[in-house]
């Protein structure tokens, strides 16, 4: 295709995103920048018969009109990136000065917003994306082997949890694992414990949010095996058998290397929306014991006051973190293409 | 089936038994909210016993019938749900548009190119699809508050089309590229123009691929929370950022089922969907691109 018409072809697409997405980090990184204007204190000086006294007050119509004159706020340098609420160098310094262990370390860094989200986000992507793999890779092999006029109901019933609204599933589990509930009436049977409830403590609340988040993204994971499945070469298979591989053996050596590209495929997708983890937390209102980067980041646009410089530093830190995660598969993808064709 | 694929009964009741569970796991979340959202609050939450949700013993004692309709009633009478799903539906039919109008141009385009220009567009597009949506509203806000675009329909739908727009270009570059060269080449050998040749051949046979796309975008217009609770105001909410603001006020006045009828009205369209399209979205899922 001519230089030209392909300029012109793309241009719609290159134009959107260019603007809304290319642009957004523009804005963001430059908001991470800056600050919101501090309330302007005007000094009055009331003099009574008793002598004179100097009180402050803020200057709500001052404060308003600078903040409207400079919406941006005030140069801040990189102050936010460093301040408590994100990678609080000063305190992290003195937790360790101050920690007897790592274990005491660690603890302490929990408590700090960005890292405990930090943590959650990793926990959760480190967690999720091979169980979901594995699972989805054994539905796989079991709807393989089930009688054909099976698998269109079984494709059909997977299917759900992965193409309903992310928001609205997690409701549907969350409503089922509430103390009165049936899955969370069930957990009280098993744990023999009237009283436990999975909201109350941290543990429980994040294994909740893993299982939903498993339950949600096997099915695309199982449907990508399941369509690499119906190509695995059978003349191969019938060979291995003669030559007396068991069926394990079958799997393990025939089909398992054939599969494994799609493997590759499914980590990328999975990594990449696990790193974003953001609507279960909301629908199972888990804030108080598990907070992703996503989250974060909706907590400070949300709410009263709009913290957008606080906002715009954990997007900055959270882009940094997708491309550390994506490096290794755009490292891989310079030394295959990247030399010249 | 052939001798190699044969299964000894142990393995066979294995897997079978390995799917029922499978697919208990997958449908009955969804069976049991939409049974229960025809009931009263005490008996979908049942602290005195379980069965209760089943046989509806409050329901009967409180409206003198098994079913209520009580939940959808105050979803979408009493608090407008309604209106929320018409905007939904605008906002899913501008977006589907939009996208495939740009992203048919954008991935036939790339799909043709032998350039290596062509193959780093879409690497960024990959980049781009990996950027979570929340970190890029963050930069849209104070611009949009600045030049008075927050808050309206027409905003939202841009937005989602370009964060949509790396997705469907993936999408559609694969669709494309199983469509022979040959075809539009010929065309253009025989004095068609790029553009002619795009109109007059390609589009007459490029329909199965872009459907397929069109159902995904949908699914991201439609499932989108980040972007249509941050960037759009009260009134012009979409149906999942109200269902979530029913989490908020209901839950304290006591009628957390207007979220429980909301949450299964959401459901619906997508369960007609799954019925009608199963075919596409597996072809989509698994046509090498990208996942919805």
């Amino acid at each position: 295709m001519k230089h030209a018409s392909f300029f012109w072809f793309v241009l719609p697409s290159s134009l959107m995103m260019l603007l809304f997405i290319a642009f957004s980090i523009v804005s963001v990184v430059t908001q991470s920048l800056y600050q919101a204007h501090d309330q302007v204190i005007i000094e009055v000086e009331n003099c009574g018969p008793f002598g004179c006294t100097t009180d402050t007050s803020v200057d709500a119509q001052a404060t308003a009109a600078l903040r409207e004159a400079e919406p941006l706020g005030k140069w801040a340098g990189l102050s936010i990136y460093t301040d408590r609420n994100h990678l609080a160098f000063t305190e992290v310094g003195e937790a360790w000065v101050s920690s007897v262990s790592m274990r005491d370390f660690a603890g302490s860094l929990m408590n700090l917003p960005f890292y405990d989200a930090m943590a959650f986000t990793l926990t959760y992507t480190a967690v999720v994306t091979p169980l979901t793999i594995i699972l989805g890779f054994f539905i796989a092999i079991g709807v393989n082997a089930v009688a054909r006029a099976m698998r269109g109901p079984t494709i059909f019933l997977s299917l759900l949890p992965m193409i309903v609204t992310p928001i609205v599933g997690a409701l549907v589990l969350f409503w089922m694992v509430d103390a009165r509930g049936i899955l969370g009436a069930a957990l009280q049977w098993i744990a023999d414990d009237p009283n436990f409830s999975v909201k109350a403590s941290t543990p429980s609340m994040w294994v909740v949010l893993m299982v939903y988040g498993i339950w949600s993204s096997a099915p695309f994971a199982f449907i990508v095996y399941y369509a690499g499945l119906q190509t695995v070469n059978k003349d191969t298979l019938e060979a291995a058998m003669i030559d007396g591989a068991t069926r394990a053996q079958r799997i393990r050596y025939v089909v398992v290397p054939h599969l494994v590209p799609l493997t590759t495929f499914i980590a990328l997708i999975q990594l990449m929306d696990n790193f974003r983890v953001f609507e279960p937390i909301v629908s199972f209102s888990a804030q108080a014991h598990a907070r992703s980067l996503s989250y974060a980041i909706y907590t400070d646009l949300g709410g009263e006051t709009r913290l957008l410089s606080s906002a715009a530093a954990t997007s900055v830190l959270t882009i940094i973190g997708v491309a550390i995660l994506l490096s290794p598969v755009l490292v891989r993808t310079w030394r295959d293409f990247g030399s010249p064709r | 089936m052939s001798k190699a694929t044969r299964l000894s009964p142990s393995v066979q009741v294995f897997a079978y038994s390995f799917l029922c569970l499978w697919l208990i796991l997958a449908a009955f979340p969804f069976l049991w909210t939409l049974w229960g959202s025809f009931k009263v609050e005490g008996d979908f939450f049942s602290k005195a016993d379980w069965v209760n949700s089943i046989l509806g013993t409050l329901t009967v004692v409180e409206t003198g019938g098994s079913f209520t309709g009580a939940g959808y009633y105050g979803a979408w009478v009493q608090e407008e749900f309604w209106r929320a799903a018409l905007n939904t539906l605008i906002v899913c039919v501008c977006v589907v548009t939009i996208s495939l109008t740009c992203g048919t141009l954008g991935g036939y385009a790339l799909s043709r190119s032998t350039y290596r220009y062509a193959f780093w567009f879409l690497i960024f597009a990959l980049m781009f699809r990996a950027m979570p949506p929340i970190t890029l509203v963050s930069g849209y806000l104070l611009p949009f508050f600045e030049w008075n675009l927050w808050g309206h329909l027409s905003t939202t739908i841009i937005v989602l089309v370009a964060i949509n727009q790396p997705f469907t270009l993936w999408m559609l570059h694969a669709f494309f590229k199983n469509i022979p060269k040959d075809l539009d080449e010929s065309a253009m050998v025989d004095g068609c123009t790029r553009f002619q040749a795009f109109r007059h051949v390609i589009i007459p046979v490029m329909w199965p691929g872009v459907i397929t796309t069109g159902l995904f975008s949908f699914l991201l217009a439609y499932n989108d929370f980040a972007v249509t609770t941050m960037l759009l105001s009260k009134e012009n909410q979409t149906m999942v950022p109200k269902l979530v603001s029913f989490l908020g006020t209901t839950q304290t006045k006591g009628n957390v089922m207007f979220a429980v009828a909301a949450a299964v009205s959401v459901t619906a369209p997508l369960f007609v969907m799954i019925i009608f399209f199963q075919k596409q979205i597996v072809s989509g899922l698994t046509a090498g691109a990208v996942k919805g």
